[in-house]
């Protein structure tokens, strides 16, 4: 076990190199650059190549060729960055490269307060491109958990060929805390670890079982297209069949192993009158929050989601069904609370919380009163004649 | 009938993709052809080890799906990048990027002049057939003044980017153009390219006039066409394309060279910073 005192952001740099990274491409942008800072000390001593690219256009292209080319590869950006990889990370997603993904999330949109937290993201992260996908985001709370899911993010997006999103914040990445880690990590394999080349690499009789990736230069003669193919590559731009086959299975091979993928944490009282679902930064005020209404006699409980994307509808309603009021504090203008309110019943009272900027949190006595309030107010409701 | 060999070129290519959806006469396959007997004559028998990239248009689609090869379909505009990627992951490799004007000058021109600049390991191939060709012939930078296309319907008027002039002015080790009607050195310079000069960025730009938008655009057959542009495209001479031959031609340290000279500074001197 190695303990050191981290940033969220080295916690996320050091993660990638201990899972194998061997490639970065990066733009500089606040406040994720001091994961480039990190990896363009660190790589050329490793074995590994840093490149510091032209603009993230080129960052996310070059991160594909060179996931395809079987090598472990991530870049890291923030709003505006991410907002330009978007068509890369589309077709990272059509041609099931496997590749990670950082933003580091600021206050947006246009170029908003760039050394300013923000979770306004998470909408773009999972819908941000064109066509139907599914990616995968992960959001850490804490640089200890920006290792693990940066980790997990890799054994991720090897294991499924899928793109991975580590949603993470100016919060997590700038907040420094002890990290620890494990002396060695497994290094992440294709497919689990089950590849047969001789199988297509673009198709799958099972769809949760992902196809596998055959090197480049090993005279596979792969035929790798962002265009609609059928399993061996070949283009098709022109049948219902080839598309429509191609893209369910994309989703399913996610969707189908949304226990592999989807991950959260439950902190607090069983069947809780009052739930706070939060992830990321502000699940951190919402922890305390949670102890606070304890020690005053609340029944409350905190849904930490680890994982943004895919949502796991059924766990959420799991925990959103005891509920009598469900708190959704986030620093946006409501994004999951939209999730919540799918899984709510009528009875179900949905309060966001949203405050944006300025580098300012949710504070957990904002929490605390609004919690207080709410519950007032359902009971005066329930006691009136 | 047993007496007919079969063409050369077929075991560079996947023959169940053939025929090619270009049109008639399009110039892509002379391009194609000249790429192929640089292989031919080089002794390569099989593309093992090479990685064609190519974007989105008509000649990126000479790699992709035809050439019996490891190949790499981007984005439009993006294939530099992901060249760049895959050689970086995998230096051993021959990475080859072949693109359209729209594709490499236009939307992909950042990755280009940046990949040129950094004498990147890769030889890119632009096929300037004047116009964007697969959404039907609207102008691009390389669009002579005055021709007219759908998107210049009195006459282009901006003027015309010099692609290969720009590229040899960065750090980039060889820089060629040639009109398809040159043939041989069109495809000498792709064996340079590949062999003398095979380290850094090399760039050939070859003119070669789209059939369906512009050279019947002018009345003309692609026969007529060749035949113009054998009489215009003369090397080391001025022609309404640019300067005609090779521009550069030198063999500075490429990019892995350097980093792998970085890689030694940064083991040797510890910490960085
Ligand atoms: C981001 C994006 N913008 C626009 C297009 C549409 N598009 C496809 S090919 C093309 C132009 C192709 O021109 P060129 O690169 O010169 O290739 P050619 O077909 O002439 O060989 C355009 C604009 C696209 N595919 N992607
Ligand atoms: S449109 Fe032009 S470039 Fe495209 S295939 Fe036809 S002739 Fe060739
Ligand atoms: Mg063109």
């Amino acid at each position: 076990m190695r303990v050191e005192f981290l940033s969220g952001n080295e916690a996320v740099a050091k993660a990638a190199l201990d899972a194998g990274l061997k490639f970065y491409a990066g733009y500089p942008i606040t406040p994720s650059s001091e994961i480039m800072h990190y990896l363009a000390r660190e790589l050329p001593k490793n074995g590994g190549m840093f490149i510091q690219s032209e603009d993230e256009l080129a960052a996310i292209n070059m991160v594909v060729g060179a996931a395809l080319a079987g090598v472990k590869s991530m870049t890291a950006t923030s709003g505006p960055g991410f907002s330009l990889m978007q068509e890369g990370l589309g077709y990272a997603v059509m041609v099931e490269a496997p590749i990670v993904i950082v933003n580091v999330m600021r206050a947006g949109p246009g170029t908003g307060q760039a050394t300013k937290a923000a979770q306004g993201d998470v909408m773009q992260a999972r819908w941000g491109r064109h066509g139907d996908q599914v990616v995968v985001v992960l959001a850490p709370s804490s640089p200890q958990e920006a290792y693990d899911l940066t980790v997990k993010a890799f054994e991720i997006a090897w294991g499924l060929r899928v793109p991975v999103v580590v949603l993470s914040d100016e919060f997590v990445g700038h907040g420094r805390e002890v990290v620890e880690m494990p002396d060695k990590v497994k290094e992440p394999e294709p497919g689990w670890g089950s590849e047969d080349y001789s199988k297509p690499p673009f198709g799958s009789d099972d769809p949760r079982k992902p196809p596998p990736l055959p090197p480049l230069g090993e005279g596979y003669d792969l035929l790798i297209t962002g265009s609609t193919h059928d399993e061996w590559g070949y283009r098709d731009v022109h049948s219902f069949e080839t598309h429509f086959k191609l893209v369910k299975r994309l989703k399913e091979k996610v969707l189908g192993n949304i226990e592999k993928v989807f991950m959260y944490e439950y902190f607090g009282d069983d069947e809780a009158d009052i739930l706070i679902v939060a992830y990321g930064s502000m699940s951190r005020p919402a922890r305390t929050a949670v102890r606070r209404l304890q020690a005053v006699g609340f029944s409350v409980g905190l849904l930490r989601l680890k994982t943004l994307w895919p949502m796991n509808y059924d766990a959420l309603r799991s925990y959103v069904k005891d509920a009598r009021v469900v708190i959704v504090p986030e620093l946006n203008l409501g994004q999951v609370v939209y999730d919540v309110r799918i899984v709510a019943s009528n009875d179900t009272v949905v309060v966001p919380i949203n405050k944006v900027g300025g580098g300012v949190p949710i504070y957990a006595c904002e929490i605390v009163e609004k919690a207080q309030k709410v519950w007032g107010e359902v009971l005066e409701e329930a006691l009136q004649p | 009938m047993r007496c007919l060999r079969k063409h050369f070129s077929r075991k560079y290519l996947r023959e169940e993709v053939l025929p090619t959806p270009f049109c008639p006469g399009c110039f892509n396959g002379v391009v194609m052809n000249a790429m192929f007997k640089a292989f031919e004559e080089l002794g390569v028998e099989r593309l093992k080890g090479y990685v064609f990239v190519s974007g989105i248009g008509c000649s990126s689609w000479i790699p992709s799906p035809h050439i019996k090869a490891d190949t790499i379909h981007t984005l439009h505009g993006r294939a530099v990048a992901v060249a760049t990627g895959v050689k970086l992951a995998k230096p051993n490799l021959n990475v080859i990027v072949i693109g359209g004007d729209g594709d490499l000058a236009a939307i992909g021109f950042n990755h280009l002049v940046h990949a040129a600049r950094r004498n990147m390991d890769l030889l890119v191939i632009l096929v300037n057939n004047l116009v964007y060709g697969m959404t039907r012939g609207q102008a691009s930078p390389t669009t002579p003044e005055g021709m007219r296309t759908v998107t210049t319907p009195y006459g282009a008027y901006e003027p015309v980017m010099d692609v290969a002039e720009l590229i040899a002015r960065t750090n980039a080790n060889y820089v060629a153009r040639w009109c398809v009607a040159n043939f041989n050195q069109l495809k000498n310079s792709i064996k340079e390219a590949l062999s003398k000069h095979s380290r850094g960025f090399r760039f050939i730009e070859v003119i070669a006039p789209c059939i369906t938008y512009v050279v019947r655009y002018e009345g003309k057959t692609p026969g007529q066409k060749i035949k113009e542009l054998m009489k215009v495209c003369r090397s080391n001479t001025e022609t309404p394309y640019g300067r005609i031959g090779i521009l550069k031609a030198e063999n500075k340290p490429g990019y892995l060279d350097r980093y792998f000279e970085y890689v030694r500074k940064a083991t040797e001197g510890g910490k960085g910073e």
